[in-house]
Formats: structure tokens, C-alpha cells, sequence
């Protein structure tokens, strides 16, 4: 039974965030431990190469200082790869250890921990170790590697690789004579948390508590049972918070292992925090090149695509995301080739970063489609009506439900569309150049396997659990939503736990799959809880519901009311008052529909519409505006919903015209591994953004929930891209588009 | 371990309205101070270089990066941070703003966009949202709550300029 007004679907406030505003929200760096140390990486200053020497006499000697580890001195660890590959997002390869040997492999690698009494004298002693090397020249351009580009011998778990070629799309380009092919880059970007990656462990006589900055706890825990040999029983990881992640924080990351490592060593609590500079030594999105080939008929109907791509990977592991295959999914057409290719740098692994994939392959693609509708002299969005797909056009299915042409509906109304004019650099106002343009986004709706419970606790309140994590995108508040609705409880008398080994297993929060996964997951143990509270009150003595059973019920104010008879009732306080502990608990799993998979394809989509302002003698771009419809299933909140596709397209902005990690080609390091250097939007920078709902019914889990987290950034880019090139008649198809490339 | 701590000197803080008297080293920056000395860890450390704003505080009521600031340069000054602006049960016009108008995500920005619009708000320039915007380019949200978050601090604005219009009246 529901409740009369759903907290469900409703703009309800974040329940966490009078702790976030005030101050008390507590992330990994700042939980307080006895006796706590500070420990300091000490950052390799060549790409590629080997130590041969290191001094650390002045640093033994700074004030403070109590250890220094090397791969000289650290523990011993294992030797083979496997217990490193512990990690539920593991990519081929074997995964970097920090200390592991003489070995650099990319600039800025932990060459050596030094822990102190203080964070000052920690950092103060790092910059003392005097580390020798023998350099290598290394390779840190996706454009100098790709002579020696290779498809992956081993696919990446969970990722799917480019289906087969259908159709004959080299013959129907050849043939064609409306076609384009061309060459399409994105510079390389650093996710760029505002929260410092970091890990405080707690050291209890063996026993270890460990905050870790990461986007699910069970991850790090089990990837420090099968690095350190630690008993599941002896560590726990305890992340309520998460600073922002994006998908930097899905995979162990080495301020884990070492503050693991100093602590187990020296027996003692540690904490250690990676500088800004650091943030840039591990995960980020890869520099891809890729060939987009359209060909069409004369009606606008696509005949061929070929998508390639050329993705950056490390020396020692083959990262791979699903950069082409939306190309064959996304538009009707019947011979499409598509190719996916790596090619090694001399740089750490990359890593998931926000729509990992579809960000990148969907900015080629509807770049691609813009020229193409301007060679037809097509109206971009009448382009894409005319190759709509009605299925999923990769393997047949239909769609569990795919509202895409409401979201091109209702996002051209919103934005007016209409009022744009046809030829590139003909709409002005005063010195500015103004363009329209527009992108379809696409992200898959998946799920995971997720445990969840829920309980009635001796204060009255009920309380749901799931071990996933709440990294800003609302998790706390859907699941209190989720649970008030089942028991018709104000949303004040729930509270909902993330972010803790000690609660029901869930994966790491990540694709977009968590509000679906953990939501189904906390419903189901609401109901098992209501089951359960059904049966203790059939128990008890002379229980007025004693032939009551779940169907007959309701659950409201408290009690358990039979549906016939408002006045027979038993209280939750009397349940509570005969159980053990004061406390009554439910558990449940959730486990995606195998079946409804097997029939369906499930994605979600978007719209996208961008106004930019170019000033006509200084480039100067400006996105005015932005309109993204978005068809993502039923919408849980439409504060937080929002909030996620606000920032995903405040993100695609910075992807348009901001973000770029620039290395030295020579020497391999990173020359703006700060935020001064590698702009991430600001407050300037963002000025109107729309976000339209449309309404769409999915049935592929109870909820009707496909996910939000990715869909807002995918298209955003293209969708400027586009304007700019409406705006000023160039087109910039190597993001993002800077004043020099514009002028 | 090596030596002890090098010459270390006295500061007197007030911090949301405590003295605080403490033997800090000359390196040490008032937002370290602030978060592991006093546990005041609603300033946060996000570049540790003046870049990102998360470790915006009040100073004598004036909006500062705390990261950029040693602790002995303000000996005797009046900090306030997040935790001095209100706590869940009687939030801040600004941090209760920040809430109805869901200007934030992560949260890890938050008390420095909090704390530096209060700050902003005071100094008396920002009337429009452009101005708004401009104003508060200092402290970087990467979940983007950017348009929440001038929201939420022109509603505060409105609310404390609606009394002075009426009395303009």
C-alpha cells in the first residue's frame, strides 16, 4: 500500500544535506584516529625508466620523520598479479603497485612513502629523498603511438566489445556519393574531484578501520584481504561520504595500498592524502582518435557508418570502454563497421570517467551527423528523425522503451529551435556570432546485483541499509524515499546507510546502475520487512490480526492496521517491545530480470540542445544556453535527478571548450596537473541550463528506474560543437575548442 | 624519530566565537590548523594552492582561501567557518538556501561556497546573477550545482534586500 502522497517522484530535499552544508559530513581524510601518522608520497619525476639509486639520509634526519619505504624496504608483498586483480573493475593486464620494483612506468609514480608525526613534516621530508634514474625516452601521445595500435587479446570484463560489421559499409561509402569521412579527438581529461583522494586507516591492535575515498567499500575491502592476506573478519571500510568521483575512485587506487601498507608496518593509524598533482597520476579519460565515414541517400536515410577508434592505454594494462559501439545502436542503417583499437603510452591506466565511452564515440557520431545534415541541407534533428531507430540496431531487440522522440519533441519546443536559421554564421546579435545546435545522447540502463535491509529499530525509526555509495548523486535521499513510501513513514522517521562493509553487499556505484540496483534492492527488504512484522504480530498473544495476513493490512502511524477493520491493529512498539534487541530486521537481494534481458535492449536518451555566443573578433565562445531532454524512465526525485543532469552537462561543457591535460611530450609529465593550469568549468562559465523530464514507462525492473548519472554529460559536447560551427561556419573536430582553434 | 618539532609559536584564534590558543609551527597553513589541530574539518582541502576555493573561511568576516593562509599571519583575527555559520538544527539563511535549492552534490565544495557567498554577500557587489557569477568564480564545483547555487544565494540576496526596499518605500 502507497503512500497518498509518494515521496517517490517528488523534488525532496537531500536527507544528508543539513550535514553537508553545515560542515559535519565527514570524507576519508577526516576521520580522527589515535596515535595517528601522516604519510607522504614521494612522486617518481621521470615517465619512463628505472631507480637506481635512492638517498634518504636527509629525510631519515628531518624532523618528525619516523619511516621511509621504498620498493627497497616495503614489505614483502605477493609476487604474482592475481591477487592484485581483486578489484570488481579490474581491466586486462597486471595492475599497478605502488613500490613494486626499480620499475617507473609514468610520471609522478610513488617512488617512496615517508610517514611523520605531522601532514607538514611528512610533506616537508618527501622533498628530501633523493631519488637517481636511468630515463627512457617515453611515449605519451595517443598520435605517436597509433602505428602500433592493436585490438585487445583479452576483453574487459562487462564491456562490451564492437559487434560484428552488418551490411558491406566499405562498398556503400565507395558507391555513395552524399559521404563524409573524417577525423575526430578529444584531448585527454582528469576526472578532477574537488575531493583529494585519500585513505585514514584506523589501526585497533590488528583490527583495521579503514576510510577510503572510493565508490563502493566492498571493492577496497576485498581487494586488502587479497593483497595483504588480511582476515575479511579483521578490516572494514567505512566511507559515508565521497567528495565526487566520476569513476576515479572505482578501482583500488594506490593512496590505498600504501596507508594500508604504513599502517600494518608501523602498527599504527595513518593517514594519507594525495596532493592535487598526485590526482593526476592515476585514472583519466583516454585520448582517442577516431574516424567517423557517413554515407546517405538523398532522402537523408544513412547508408553506411564506419566508426574507428584509436584509445590510449598504459604500458601494462589494456583499459578498454565502449567508444564505437553506439554507432551501430543509435540510428536505422544497414551496413556499419566499427573498430576498436589501443595503443600504449607511458602513462598510468586510464579509467572510467562519466559515460566512459559514449561521451567520446557520441561527440564523433553527432559531430559526424551535423556535417552530414549540412551537406544535405537537412535540418540536424530532421536528420536524425529519418534514421530514428525502433529497435536496437546492434542486435534486433526491441526497446524496454525508448521515449527519444518526446525528448527531441519537447527539448525543441523548450529551446525554439524552430527559430534557427539554416546557413552557418547567419544569426548575429550586436558583435556576437550565435549558433544553435543540437546531439542525441544514449547511455545504457543497466543493473547489479545489490543486497539491501531494512529495520525497525528500538527508537521507532526505520532504517534501510545497502552497501553501495552516495558519491553526490542522491543515493541517501531515494533510499529514504523508496523506504517512507513502503511504510506510508515520514521521510524525518528513516534513515538510510551507505558507504560500509558491515551492510548488505552491493558493487561499486558506477554506469549509472546504482539508484535502479540499490532501489529495487531496499524495496524488496522493505516488503520482507512487512512480511516479517506481519508474522511477529500473528504471534503475539492474542493478537487481534492473528488470521491477518500481508495482503489484509496496512502499514501507517505505526501500526499494522487490518484493511477491513480500521480498529484492529498491533503497533510497531509492541512488535518491538517482543523482540531481541529492540530490533526488527529484514534482508533482500535484488538481481537484474535475466529474462526481460534476454528480450530487451534497455538504454536511456537524451536531447540536447546548445546556444553559444562567439565573439566574431576575439573567439571568445560562450555557451548561453543548454536544453536536455532526457527519456530516462521513471524519475525517483526531481531535485537530485536533475542536479545529475546539471552537472553532466556542466561537465560536456568543460569537455567543449575547457578541459584538456597537456603533457610534455619529451619528458612525459603532466604540465597542468593543477586546477589553476587544467580549467574545469566555474561558476562564469554556466549560465542557463534547461533540464526536461520525459515521461517514459520502462518495465525492466519494479521501479521503472533506468539511472541519470551519465546520460546529462553524453551528446552536451557535440551539441556545442555544433552551435559553434552554426555560429561561426568552422568546424572544431578536435575538442576542446580553444580560442587559437577558432580564430 | 629524528629532532623534535622546530621553533614553534603561539597564535590566539577566536574560531566561531572560541579563543583558541595553540603553539603552531610558521608553516603551517590556517586551513591545516583548522582541520587536523582543531578538527574543523568542515574547511576543506581540495588543491592546497588557492585554485579551487574549498577551504574558504571567514577572516575578520572578510572571505579568505584558508590553504593560502599561515596560521601565524593571523593571530588574534576572527575565523569563521562553516561550523560557525549554523548547525543542522538551525541552519544559516545561506546553508538552509543551499539545501531548498539543492546547490550541491557531493558536498565537498559546499562550506567554501557557503562561506565565500556570506563573504560576497557582505562585500555589497553582487546584485545580478552575471555578478553573482562572476564573484564566485573562486570556488570550483566539479559536480556543476553552479546554476543551483546562484539560486540559492539570490534568494538570500533578495531576502535581505527586501527590507531596504521597503524602507526605501
Amino acid at each position: 500500500m502507497s503512500n497518498v502522497h509518494p515521496y517517490v517522484g517528488r523534488a525532496q530535499p537531500r536527507v544528508d544535506g543539513p550535514l553537508k552544508v553545515s560542515g559535519l559530513a565527514r570524507y576519508s581524510a577526516e576521520f580522527a584516529a589515535e596515535d595517528m601518522v601522516y604519510a607522504a608520497a614521494v612522486p617518481a619525476t621521470i615517465a619512463k625508466g628505472r631507480i637506481v639509486r635512492i638517498d634518504a639520509s636527509a629525510a631519515e634526519a628531518a624532523p618528525g620523520v619516523i619511516e621511509i619505504l621504498t620498493h627497497q624496504n616495503r614489505p614483502d608483498m605477493p609476487e604474482e598479479d592475481k591477487p592484485y586483480k581483486a578489484d570488481m573493475v579490474a581491466v586486462p593486464g597486471g595492475p599497478f603497485r605502488p613500490l613494486r620494483d626499480e620499475r617507473v612506468v609514468f610520471s609522478g609514480q610513488p617512488v617512496a612513502l615517508v610517514i611523520a608525526d605531522t601532514h607538514e613534516n611528512a610533506r616537508d621530508a618527501a622533498t628530501l629523498v633523493k631519488v637517481e634514474y636511468e630515463s627512457e625516452t617515453p611515449t605519451v601521445d595517443v598520435g605517436d603511438a597509433r602505428d602500433g595500435a592493436y585490438e585487445p587479446p583479452e576483453k574487459r570484463n562487462g564491456i562490451p566489445p564492437p559487434p560484428p560489421p552488418r551490411g558491406d559499409a566499405a562498398a556503400t561509402f565507395k558507391g555513395s556519393s552524399i559521404r563524409l569521412e573524417e577525423e575526430y579527438r578529444v584531448a585527454a581529461e582528469h576526472h578532477n574531484p574537488m575531493e583529494l583522494q585519500a585513505t585514514t586507516v584506523e589501526w585497533d591492535d590488528g583490527r583495521l578501520v579503514v576510510h577510503n575515498k572510493t565508490q563502493g567499500v566492498n571493492n577496497p575491502k576485498n581487494y586488502l584481504c587479497s593483497v595483504f592476506g588480511l582476515d575479511p573478519a579483521s578490516v572494514e571500510v567505512v566511507s559515508p561520504f565521497v567528495g565526487g568521483a566520476f569513476g576515479m575512485s572505482l578501482r583500488p587506487l594506490y593512496d590505498l595500498t600504501l596507508a594500508v601498507m604504513a599502517s600494518l608496518k608501523l602498527e599504527r593509524s595513518v593517514r594519507l592524502v594525495l596532493t592535487r598533482a598526485q590526482m593526476y597520476t592515476m585514472g583519466w579519460r583516454p585520448d582517442t582518435l577516431q574516424t567517423v565515414a557517413l554515407s546517405a541517400g538523398e532522402d537523408g536515410r544513412l547508408t553506411s557508418i564506419r566508426h574507428e577508434v584509436v584509445q590510449a592505454t598504459s604500458q601494462y594494462e589494456d583499459y578498454q570502454e565502449p567508444t564505437v559501439n553506439w554507432s551501430g545502436l543509435v540510428y536505422d542503417c544497414p551496413n556499419v563497421t566499427l573498430g576498436h583499437k589501443l595503443a600504449k603510452l607511458d602513462t598510468p591506466t586510464p579509467s572510467d570517467m562519466r559515460a566512459p565511452g559514449a561521451t567520446l564515440g557520441l561527440f564523433a557520431l553527432e559531430t559526424a551527423m551535423d556535417e552530414l545534415a549540412s551537406k544535405l541541407k537537412l535540418d540536424p534533428l530532421e536528420l536524425r528523425l529519418r534514421n530514428y531507430a525502433e529497435n536496437d540496431q546492434n542486435d534486433g531487440k526491441p526497446f524496454s522503451s525508448k521515449e527519444l522522440k518526446a525528448a527531441y519533441e519537447q527539448g525543441a519546443e523548450r529551446f525554439g529551435w524552430s527559430k534557427r536559421s539554416a546557413e552557418p554564421r547567419s544569426m548575429k546579435d550586436g558583435r556576437e556570432l550565435v549558433g544553435y545546435g543540437m546531439a542525441t545522447g544514449c547511455w545504457e540502463a543497466m543493473m547489479q546485483p545489490h543486497g539491501a535491509s531494512a529495520a525497525l529499530t528500538a527508537d521507532g525509526r526505520l532504517e534501510v541499509a545497502c552497501g553501495t555509495a552516495d558519491i553526490g548523486t542522491g543515493t541517501y535521499t531515494i533510499l529514504s524515499q523508496i523506504a517512507a513510501d513502503a511504510f506510508s513513514m515520514p521521510i524525518e522517521e528513516v534513515t538510510a546507510l551507505v558507504g560500509d562493509t558491515r551492510l548488505p553487499m552491493a558493487p561499486v556505484e558506477g554506469g549509472s546502475w546504482a539508484a535502479a540496483s540499490a532501489g529495487n534492492a531496499v524495496r524488496l527488504a522493505c516488503a520482507a520487512l512487512k512480511e516479517e512484522l506481519v508474522k511477529r504480530a500473528r504471534g503475539l498473544d492474542d493478537s487481534p490480526l492473528a488470521n491477518a495476513s500481508a495482503d489484509h493490512v496496512v502499514f501507517r502511524n505505526g501500526r499494522i492496521t487490518l484493511v477491513s477493520d480500521e480498529d484492529v491493529s498491533v503497533s510497531y512498539a509492541d512488535l518491538l517491545g517482543a523482540a531481541e534487541g529492540g530490533r526488527i530486521e529484514a534482508m533482500a537481494k535484488f538481481a537484474p530480470d535475466k529474462d526481460f534481458k534476454e528480450k530487451f535492449s534497455s538504454f536511456v536518451h537524451s536531447a540536447v540542445f546548445a546556444e553559444v555566443r562567439v565573439d566574431e573578433e576575439l573567439g571568445v565562445v560562450w555557451v548561453e544556453r543548454i536544453v536536455s531532454a532526457v527519456a530516462a524512465g521513471n524519475i525517483l526525485n526531481r531535485a537530485t535527478a536533475r542536479s545529475q543532469i546539471l552537472g553532466g552537462v556542466v561537465m560536456g561543457i568543460g569537455m567543449a571548450l575547457h578541459e584538456e591535460t597537456v603533457w610534455d611530450r619529451r619528458l612525459g609529465r603532466i604540465v597542468n596537473a593543477n586546477l589553476g593550469e587544467y580549467h574545469v568549468p566555474a561558476h562564469a562559465d554556466v549560465k542557463n541550463i534547461d533540464v526536461i523530464f520525459v515521461e517514459e514507462k520502462d518495465e525492466a525492473n519494479p521501479l521503472g528506474v533506468k539511472g541519470l548519472g551519465e546520460i546529462g554529460i553524453v551528446g552536451a559536447a557535440a551539441a556545442i560543437g555544433n552551435a559553434v560551427f552554426h555560429a561561426t561556419g568552422r568546424r572544431i573536430r578536435h575538442l576542446p575548442i580553444t580560442i587559437d582553434k577558432l580564430l | 624519530m629524528a629532532q623534535a618539532q622546530a621553533a614553534a609559536t603561539s597564535v590566539t584564534l577566536t574560531v566561531n566565537g572560541e579563543s583558541k590558543t595553540l603553539d603552531v609551527a610558521p608553516w603551517e597553513t590556517l586551513l591545516d590548523v583548522l582541520r587536523e589541530r582543531l578538527h574543523l574539518t568542515g574547511a576543506k582541502k581540495g588543491c592546497d594552492q588557492g585554485q579551487c576555493g574549498a577551504c574558504t573561511v571567514l577572516v575578520d568576516g572578510r572571505r579568505v582561501n584558508s590553504c593560502l593562509q599561515l596560521a601565524v599571519m593571523r593571530d588574534g583575527c576572527e575565523i569563521t567557518t562553516i561550523e560557525g555559520l549554523g548547525e543542522p538544527a538551525s541552519l544559516h539563511a545561506m546553508q538552509a538556501a543551499f539545501v531548498k535549492h539543492d546547490a550541491f552534490q557531493c558536498g565537498y565544495c559546499t562550506p567554501g561556497q557557503i562561506c565565500s557567498a556570506v563573504g560576497m554577500i557582505r562585500e555589497g557587489h553582487a546584485e545580478t546573477a552575471e555578478e553573482i557569477r562572476e564573484l564566485m568564480s573562486g570556488n570550483l564545483c566539479r559536480c556543476g550545482a553552479y546554476t543551483n547555487i546562484v539560486e540559492a544565494i539570490e534568494e538570500v540576496l533578495a531576502e535581505r534586500n527586501a527590507p531596504k526596499l521597503e524602507a526605501a518605500e
